[in-house]
């Protein structure tokens, strides 16, 4: 679609009276606090070929790993990977809670968008809109990262580059399998998500922890329940974890493991005797994208310190 | 004696006096409104995260209505026709339903705490909502996913009802309707309702708990011509029953028992405007999810500046409640453009500071 000519060239030089008022406008809205200066900018400095809008945290990861980020004009708040793409790129808000108009304002030709991106009469005029819009399936499976990649380089442009990309992740997620199945005495694995309050909030069944603790060659101590539940202090000595594993800095403060182990709920199970916590970013641990099986592999690595896992030879995305 | 009491000039002529200035001060407030009211609408649609010249939004504006321009540029009128104009327009009706709903009920159960809220539509509307979008997908497979468009606001215009219709039974007793017992049996259903909810929120994943979360929050994102097109049916009628209730309402300050001596139907007043009531902010919530606050504080608002006469009150606050709203979304559509603000966090915040405001201003507790 071709820009349209930029509005200034008009047939008289001197200030047109439509742009002073809007000036006066402007000013108005702005001193009655409603507009502050990134409310109306100008246009972003146009790109050689698509403008396009990310919604979801894979998308805008993987358009980063494919080297598209300078095409991307907007993110939702979902994209937290890699850090410089909220920092950088303006926000259009949660990817279910998203504002037509605003997107627009980004005036971009391709809005790649994962599944459940809404609501879905914003979906509708941004189509009625003329935007070339792309859905990305959700699927959380060893395959499912591969495809994702594929559908995402294919609406980009960059089927090749998307295509390698999700070769060395298929390969990477192989050797893990290959790494898994030397491994011998699973241990029990609880995800705590929080420990607000002293009330355990763990991972439970179909949560994106469940399947990282399963790449990584553990068993989920919390598969009883389904996705993040919180847990009451029996079930979790219950669940008998030989290792917890918590996100890097969740809720500002880190719990120590001499912390953690002095908590009642947790001091009674088998990972407190061998002070087995382990912690990982929270972003590399949960984002199941193109880092999926490295961070399943360095999961691996802390669950069975004794059994020396090496290093995965091929190594997936940045 | 009486004479030369008629003969000075009395109390009455000074009422009179205080009257005529009471009627232009009402005349001042209404025309600022009325302005205010307009002003707000132009510049909603005028103003957003895509920046379109003054002059183009009236050029669009003008085409359209003199029948269509090939020379429109698709993405602008885009953004004024489609998005902007059906937002506005729901703004209004939603804020004037809202605020209007407020001040009946407060006037009907002769309670200044009253809200929209109390005939227990918004407990039924949101438990209605809640499991549409915990359990739509595992009650209604593909259907859920295929039409979430008309699933949702069905769901809970349907449940704001039906919740109504329970209170409502449960409240009248031999064709008469206790408002007391209504005001009781609606926070009872109320606590009912937010446990079930509340159990919605427990078995719900995160993504459906962030749902609710914005749904519980409100907004008029999602304006379209569509919903402008369903919901404008069932609000308005309450808007043009202003005038049959006021007088009645009027007479209901002074009690039931009161109001009947004194003509006033009143149990046909009640159900006119519970019934009228319910409809409207089951339509509200299900176009805009849940937005407090404009229905109390528009309607106290009106009554500190004017006083509680009905005949002044009701009309204003449907013109109070649909600017705060105008005003509430312009602001929560720029705030943190391009993203967007819930606007019931807008509402609240711009709402509640100003009313506090004007409590301390007054020298006197606010009577009802």
């Amino acid at each position: 679609m071709p820009d349209r000519p930029e509005l200034p060239f008009r047939k008289t030089a001197r200030p047109d009276r439509r742009e002073i008022l809007a000036a006066v406008g402007l000013t108005l809205a702005a001193a009655a606090g409603f507009a502050g200066p990134g409310a109306i900018v100008g246009p972003v400095v146009a790109q050689k070929s698509d403008r396009i809008v990310a919604l979801g945290g894979v998308v805008t990861e993987v358009l980063y790993a494919l080297g598209l980020e300078d095409r991307i004009v907007g993110v939702d708040t979902t994209s937290q990977f890699p850090p410089e793409a909220l920092r950088d790129k303006p926000g259009v808000g949660y990817v279910r809670a998203l504002s037509v108009e605003g997107i627009l304002s980004l005036r971009p030709s391709l809005v790649i968008a994962i599944e459940g991106a809404g609501p879905p009469d914003a979906i509708a005029l941004l189509k009625e809109a003329g935007v070339r819009l792309v859905t990305i399936p959700e699927d959380l499976s060893e395959q499912g990262v591969a495809v994702r990649i594929a559908a995402i380089g294919a609406a980009a442009g960059a089927s090749e580059p998307a295509r390698r990309l999700a070769e060395t992740v298929q390969a990477g997620f192989e050797e893990l399998a290959a790494l898994r199945a030397r491994v011998v005495g699973k241990r029990r694995v609880l995800f705590a998500l929080s420990l607000q309050n002293g009330r355990t909030m763990v991972g439970g069944a179909n949560s994106t922890a469940d399947a990282m603790i399963r790449l990584a060659g553990g068993v989920n101590a919390a598969a009883g329940v389904e996705g993040y539940k919180p847990m009451t202090d029996e079930a979790v000595i219950a669940a008998a974890p030989e290792v917890v594993l918590m996100m890097r800095n969740s809720s500002g403060h880190d719990a120590t493991p001499e912390e953690l182990f002095a908590m009642p709920a947790f001091s009674a199970t088998p990972a407190a005797g061998a002070r087995a916590l382990v912690r990982m970013d929270g972003l590399y641990l949960l984002g199941f994208g193109p880092r999926a099986p490295l961070a399943a592999r360095d999961l691996m690595a802390a669950f069975y310190p004794d059994a020396a896992i090496p290093a995965l030879k091929t190594a997936a995305a940045p | 004696m009486t004479q030369a009491a008629l003969a000075r000039p009395g109390p009455a002529a000074a009422l009179t006096v205080i009257a005529a200035g009471r009627r232009r001060y009402a005349m001042l407030v209404i025309l600022g409104l009325i302005a205010l009211c307009l002003a707000l609408i132009f510049l909603g649609v005028g103003v957003g995260a895509v920046s379109i010249p003054p002059g183009r939004v009236a050029g669009i504006l003008l085409a359209r209505l003199t029948g269509g321009d090939a020379a429109l540029d698709g993405r602008e009128a885009l953004v004024v026709l489609n998005i902007r104009l059906p937002r506005v327009l729901l703004g209004l009706l939603v804020g004037a339903g809202l605020a209007v709903s407020g001040a009946l009920m407060q006037g009907l159960f002769r309670n200044p705490l009253a809200d929209p809220g109390l005939v227990g539509v918004s407990a039924g509307a949101g438990l209605a909502a809640a499991a549409t979008i915990v359990l739509g997908d595992r009650l209604l497979g593909g259907a859920a996913a295929r039409l979430p468009f008309a699933v949702l606001p069905f769901g809970a215009f349907c449940g704001g009802l039906i919740s109504t219709l329970l209170l409502y039974l449960i409240a009248t007793r031999r064709g008469r309707t206790s408002v007391a017992t209504m005001l009781l049996a609606g926070v009872a259903l109320g606590a009912l309702a937010g446990a079930l909810t509340g159990l919605l929120a427990f078995i719900s994943d995160d993504r459906q708990l962030r749902d609710l979360t914005f749904w519980s929050l409100g907004s008029l994102g999602g304006a379209s011509w569509t919903k402008l097109a369903a919901v404008a049916p069932i609000i308005l009628p309450l808007l043009f029953a202003l005038p049959l209730l006021a007088r009645g309402l009027n007479g209901l300050m002074l009690g039931e028992a009161e109001a009947f001596h004194l003509g006033v139907p009143v149990q046909r007043i009640k159900a006119l405007a519970i019934v009228l009531v319910a409809l409207a902010v089951g339509a509200s919530v299900a176009a805009a999810g849940v937005i407090g606050f404009v229905g109390i504080v528009v309607p106290h608002l009106i009554r500190l500046a004017l006083g509680p006469d009905h005949r002044l009150l009701l009309p204003l606050s449907a013109l109070g409640g649909a600017t705060l709203l105008v005003a509430a979304d312009i602001v929560a559509r720029l705030v943190v453009s391009p993203a967007e603000l819930p606007l019931g966090i807008v509402t609240a915040a711009m709402g509640a500071p100003f009313f506090l405001w004007l409590l301390l201003r007054r020298a006197h507790v606010v009577e009802i």
